[in-house]
């Protein structure tokens, strides 16, 4: 079993949600990678997804785009946050943190690096999945393959204005676990979770043993409150990004602490 | 070989191996209406009627196609036809897909538009056709171009479009599609997306493409008429490609005409100095369609310079990286100083001010012409006027309009 299956199998035993915090590679350098994943995993998370900074990621809102920006103008390479991650996961390994690593990175990095190349790399540094915003169910196929050989999960999205057959064939190519979109439009914190959503969750549910992730706008406990009555997990990310832009100015420690702290919250609402 | 080549995308949205959609699932539904909805529409009499009624009425077309004698005889050998697009209202090409994409979108119900736009052709454009059909319009355009191209930004905001900045990444054109997509993100429901260049996610290049043939359907059927033959050779610029594949593609079974895209040198073949996509980049993904670009190793988008605001763009459509592949147009390049000479010649000895876009179209024509006898025949794409460029033209120059 790959460690992204087993994770949520062993939380479903627990009868617990996951959390699943994002950062990006290289923000605020790619030094402190390593540690904040180190951070999240020891506060709650129980996945981390690790975005592979992008000049033009469409999907991304302003956050989130900032904090690419900022990891390219220091000159952040794809070799670099495979390296990065190997570290990151023996030290994970090496305290028994059993907390699996998922890569979200656009299409257009994939093909200039290497389809099966880029594979092997994330397999060798340790990741458990990939998340390719940009590359819809109709072209992922082929990747599809790949990835599963390799032992690795291809984590696919569905909208609010996805379809229902669409969904099905979505569902048909997904594994790991289902992104579950919150509202249509791009990744921000944003103020209430959407009834048209829970419907959704409810509906799916019937569908798949997979299981639902909610991301795009998830920032608070309150979402976390909500949601737990309806899907498998959450993902936070611009809200921790965020948190990690405004605390840089003071050192390390203080991103490690905000970012320990908005994950305390966020586990303690998701698992009371 | 032309016998083979495709002239509609597959049912993955490709031309060859180029195109697809490589955009956010979110986005699929309204590529996939919009996909729908082209596709009745091209079936639909009364659109194509209407399409037309509005290019001749309002845009002014049939433009001229016009025999540049000064410019022949200073080349020195083919006869120089001059596809004056610039003689369309709002002085450019890019009208014709506007027009278009804006009765699309009245005809799908959509009750908002958005574009991008880069020296601000495109958003003129735009704006013009929302005023026209009384469409709420947001034009995004980075922050560097808006201060390069203020009569532009007055232009827009005058017919009641409301320019909104882009101040991310390198605030050029590229940074402006990836706003326009964002906004569309999350308004999917009820705006629709006018892009503006031959680019981004099937079904958009198709669309513009043919919007646009009517530059090439005309200039086939005026040269014949004017010259009893078709031309030896087209030449037309490319950025994006809008312009270039509404020429090119009305002549694309015609074996023996040759057809040449001229695309931004810049300063020299150096990475950052151009945008000459085809020239100098390889296949990959930008702005949601697999097509040639110019990127590091690493995938991330190459930083790109012309003279010419409408050329620095670093990608290109995927219909022109299946022509070039398939061999059927030729691909090419004119730097900054020939094309700021080429700007000067054309309005020196013809009396008309060409874009610095066409400039670059021009200087190619003229170099193709003096090899040629002059019984041939080669046919420019005049894609637009210059008078938006002339203020970066004097700053280049050393003087200031300011």
């Amino acid at each position: 079993m790959n460690a992204l299956e087993s994770a949520f199998a062993n939380l479903k035993k627990e009868n617990k949600k996951a959390f699943i915090p994002f950062i990006a590679a290289g923000d605020p350098d790619i030094n402190s990678t390593k540690e904040l994943a180190i951070t999240l995993a020891k506060n709650g998370a129980t996945v981390i997804e690790i975005g592979f900074p992008y000049s033009d990621p469409i999907a991304d809102g302003p956050v989130i785009q900032a904090a690419y920006t900022r990891a390219l103008d220091k000159g952040i390479k794809i070799e670099h946050i495979f390296k990065a991650i190997s570290e990151t996961s023996a030290e994970l390994k090496r305290t028994s943190l059993q907390v699996p690593i998922v890569a979200m990175v656009s299409a257009s990095i994939i093909h200039r690096f290497g389809k099966e190349k880029f594979i092997n790399e994330c397999s060798k540094a340790g990741f458990s999945g990939l998340i390719i915003p940009d590359l819809p169910v109709e072209e992922s196929l082929e990747i599809s393959v790949d990835i599963k050989k390799a032992g690795l999960c291809l984590i696919q999205l569905v909208t609010p204005n996805t379809p229902k057959e669409r969904a099905l064939l979505i569902l048909s190519a997904c594994s790991g676990f289902l992104y579950c979109v919150s509202v249509s439009g791009i990744t921000g914190e944003r103020d209430k979770i959407p009834e048209e959503l829970i419907q959704n969750l409810a509906w799916l549910r019937k569908q798949t043993p997979l299981p639902l992730c909610v991301g795009f706008g998830i920032s608070k406990p309150e979402h976390a409150k909500v949601l737990r009555e309806h899907a498998d997990g959450v993902i936070v990310g611009s809200a921790i990004v965020k948190h990690i832009e405004t605390t840089d100015k003071a050192g390390l420690d203080a991103v490690k602490n905000a970012i320990a702290n908005l994950s305390a919250s966020l586990v303690g609402a998701l698992n009371p | 070989m032309n016998a083979k080549l495709q002239s509609t995308p597959d049912a993955l949205g490709r031309f060859g191996s180029f195109g697809g959609r490589y955009v956010p699932e979110t986005l699929i539904e309204a590529l996939n209406e919009l996909t729908i909805e082209y596709e009745k529409a091209i079936k639909d009499e009364s659109f194509q009627k209407e399409f037309h009624r509005y290019l001749n009425e309002f845009v002014g077309r049939p433009s001229r196609l016009y025999f540049a004698e000064r410019l022949t005889k200073e080349a020195g050998g083919a006869k120089i036809l001059l596809k004056r697009e610039d003689l369309n209202h709002t002085g450019a090409h890019k009208i014709n897909n506007s027009i278009g994409q804006a009765l699309l979108a009245k005809r799908m119900g959509k009750k908002r538009i958005i574009a991008e736009t880069g020296a601000g052709q495109h958003g003129v454009a735009t704006a013009t056709a929302c005023a026209l059909f009384n469409f709420p319009c947001r034009v995004y355009m980075g922050e560097e171009d808006i201060r390069r191209q203020k009569l532009n930004v007055f232009k827009m905001q005058a017919m009641g479009t409301e320019v909104c900045p882009v101040t991310t990444g390198s605030r050029t054109l590229r940074d402006a599609v990836n706003e326009a997509m964002r906004d569309w993100m999350s308004t999917v429901g009820n705006t629709h997306y006018i892009i503006g260049s031959a680019v981004g996610p099937h079904p958009f290049p198709w669309i513009v493409r043919d919007f646009q043939s009517v530059i090439g359907s005309e200039s086939r059927e005026q040269c014949i008429a004017q010259t009893g033959k078709l031309p030896k050779v087209v030449v037309a610029s490319v950025g994006g490609g809008s312009n270039a594949a509404g020429m090119f593609f009305p002549f694309i079974h015609d074996k023996e005409v040759e057809l040449v895209g001229v695309e931004a040198g810049g300063h020299g073949p150096k990475p950052g100095g151009h945008a000459a996509t085809l020239s100098h980049g390889s296949p990959g993904i930008l702005h949601g369609t697999f097509s040639y670009v110019l990127q590091d190793h690493d995938g991330q988008t190459a930083d790109v310079h012309s003279v010419s605001a409408g050329l620095d763009y670093p990608g290109v459509g995927p219909e022109h990286s299946y022509w070039k592949d398939s061999g059927r147009v030729r691909y090419t390049n004119v730097n900054d100083t020939e094309a700021l000479a080429g700007f000067d010649l054309c309005s020196k000895l013809e009396g008309i001010l060409p874009a610095l876009e066409t400039a670059h179209a021009v200087v190619e024509a003229m170099r193709i012409a003096s090899k040629l006898s002059k019984d041939d025949v080669v046919v420019v794409c005049f894609s637009g006027r210059g008078d938006k460029d002339c203020y970066e033209i004097a700053r280049v120059a050393g003087n200031s309009l300011e």
